[in-house]
């Protein structure tokens, strides 16, 4: 069991009121799952994100990622998890600018102190197909481009999970079938993706879907 | 290996904004600059000053009279040295190598219708060595001449140019305050200028000064070479005793003379300088502690904008402390840069004023060191507190900032 969370809550103040952006949320990821979690806006799949992505902690709940409770880590200890273990794809792609796609795609890497990083940076970028592009900047590079220096740099470190948080949202329809079909094959070569999405056409391409509503979980198939 | 890929980043943030980070390390830059040109003017001073002691001889003591007072007022000097207490010094303290007395005044000198007025000075043979005075050509009296009290004079550059401009002055002769004297040496210069300058006068010997020319019975000065430096303070003491006890100084009472030390001369002036050095180099402190409040500036102004490059390091596994280290990194790059420029600047500058104010100044190395290293601790200090704002944004946050 890669994921396996239990009663997740995480509340907010806003202003005077309270909310409950997670209110029980249960969860597990087998190995090698592609997992699509859908809701509405405000119906609290950014938290959970956020939680399984080690951003966040939740305010009572359980969460073990890869064997090991995570949710009470300090933030040094979660920064690691993150490093090791999981791998982002954001919908603004978030390269660092002025530097080189090779160089994005290696920081991970230095962050966590591996060895030959420049040389698993290259296999990675070959691996979504940009074996031409490693010398050329961000703005040098199409959205869609960008996107696949992005997993490129999540898949470097070999995470036990792939979170992709709307990796399609600011792509055309041309650009955005390339990133799910790459996220299909890595997902056949046996990695763990989990995409949060609201576009069903996406979430059919998963084998499991999660509703979330008011932050929780309603439906699951 | 992220080092140097921090710092690539550091110098590219750098040069993207080259104007903002110039002006940032404008301050820097000019505090350095300032550390390093006013350590140079102190330090050239200082060897000005102990150049300028050493010149007037090594291990001088030089007794004057002094000053006669009646209820306060200075009424003249005491005219209470004589060959006398010059023999007994020579002949009775320990460690003195060489005794000249002296006796100085000044007098109209001719050549024909060349007319200068310089001072003169009468004394014997060993004051010469005694004042680093070299003879450039011809030669010093000798001791016969000073105890027949022969008309002969040596010359000093200056006198001898303003006389004889060109020509040969030696075996010519020349007439102070009427009196013939025969030119046999002139003085190589000293090098310095000026109304006081220690090249323009006659020596002649004291004999033919006192009994021709002045008409005195007593000394101006007697001169006193001690055998080595630390000698000196021993015969100061000795010297003043002796003189005490040969003019019948009543214990209780002042001396009725003086005794100059070059050697706390010399220490005195070293103080005056250093504390003159500390004073400007501290000044010019304060302008990089304000260099520094710049690059705080522009530091707090860089965290801001990349708030979300922060968030996503964080987001992919950089630590708090990755993040303060690579902010530490690109402000210390920025005042050492800055320091590095400032350096260029301050031995430009001090070049440029030894060049057109002919004021020497000495850039050492260890105020190079102490600049620089400065300035990388202002980075420090000052990039500090933006460093930790960078490195204690939550990762959430930092990702959503537009």
């Amino acid at each position: 069991m890669m994921i396996k969370a239990e009663a997740l809550v995480k509340t907010y103040k806003m202003g005077r009121s309270i909310v409950r952006a997670l209110d029980g949320v249960s969860l597990e990821v087998r190995d090698g799952e592609m997992l699509a979690i859908m809701g509405p806006s405000g119906s609290g799949k950014s938290t959970l994100m956020h939680i399984l992505g080690c951003l966040d902690r939740p305010d009572s709940g359980t969460y073990f990622l890869a064997g090991r409770d995570v949710s009470r880590l300090p933030s040094n200890q979660l920064a690691e998890m993150r490093n090791r273990h999981i791998g982002f794809v954001f919908q603004t792609f978030n390269l660092i600018p002025r530097l080189s796609a090779l160089e994005n795609v290696e920081l991970p890497l230095l962050y966590g102190g591996a060895r030959r990083a420049k040389e698993k940076a290259k296999a990675a970028l070959a691996s979504v197909g940009l074996s031409d592009r490693i010398h050329h900047e961000p703005n040098q590079l199409s959205g869609g481009e960008r996107q696949r220096v992005a997993i490129a740099r999540a898949i470097v470190t070999e995470p036990a999970v792939i979170l992709a948080d709307e990796p399609t949202g600011n792509l055309d329809s041309k650009a955005g079938e390339e990133i799910i079909k790459i996220f299909t094959e890595l997902n056949a070569q046996g990695r763990t993706i989990i995409i949060v999405t609201h576009e069903p056409d996406i979430a059919s391409c998963c084998k499991r879907q999660i509703l979330l509503k008011d932050g929780r979980k309603v439906k699951e198939s | 290996m992220l080092f140097w890929t921090l710092l690539k980043v550091a110098l590219k943030g750098l040069l993207a904004n080259k104007l903002r980070s110039f002006l940032a390390m404008l301050g820097i830059i000019i505090g350095v600059a300032a550390v390093i040109s006013m350590l140079a003017l102190g330090a050239g001073a200082q060897q000005q000053v102990v150049e300028r002691i050493s010149s007037m001889g090594t291990n001088l003591l030089v007794v004057h009279p002094s000053w006669h007072r009646r209820m306060g007022v200075v009424l003249g000097t005491r005219q209470n040295l004589t060959l006398s207490d010059a023999e007994a010094i020579l002949s009775s303290v320990k460690d003195v190598k060489g005794v000249a007395p002296v006796v100085r005044g000044s007098a109209q000198l001719k050549y024909y219708n060349k007319n200068t007025r310089s001072s003169v000075i009468g004394t014997a043979t060993t004051y010469f060595p005694l004042r680093n005075y070299e003879i450039e050509r011809g030669r010093s009296f000798t001791e016969g001449e000073v105890e027949r009290s022969s008309a002969v004079a040596v010359l000093g550059s200056v006198t001898a140019e303003n006389l004889f401009g060109v020509n040969e002055p030696i075996g010519e002769v020349i007439k102070i305050n009427n009196l013939n004297f025969r030119v046999i040496g002139v003085l190589k210069p000293k090098g310095e200028t000026g109304p006081f300058s220690p090249d323009d006068m006659v020596v002649i010997p004291y004999t033919s000064a006192m009994k021709r020319l002045f008409g005195m019975d007593y000394l101006n000065e007697i001169n006193i070479q001690a055998t080595s430096n630390s000698a000196l303070n021993t015969v100061q003491e000795e010297v003043t005793s002796l003189l005490r006890k040969r003019h019948k100084t009543p214990e209780g009472q002042e001396d009725d003379f003086r005794v100059f030390n070059q050697a706390e001369l010399l220490e005195t002036m070293s103080d005056v300088t250093r504390t003159f050095t500390i004073l400007l180099g501290s000044i010019a402190g304060i302008s990089m502690l304000v260099g520094g409040i710049g690059i705080m500036n522009i530091m707090l102004v860089t965290v801001t904008e990349r708030t979300r490059e922060i968030g996503i390091r964080k987001a992919i596994g950089a630590k708090n402390r990755d993040i303060m280290r690579q902010f530490l990194i690109e402000s210390c790059l920025m005042s050492g840069l800055g320091g590095a420029l400032g350096v260029a600047a301050g031995v430009g500058g001090s070049k440029i004023v030894e060049k057109a104010l002919e004021f020497p100044t000495s850039v050492e190395i260890t105020s190079i060191l102490l600049a620089l290293s400065f300035a990388v601790a202002v980075g420090i200090f000052f990039g500090y507190y933006p460093a930790q704002r960078a490195a204690l944004l939550d990762p959430i946050e930092a990702l959503r900032y537009e």
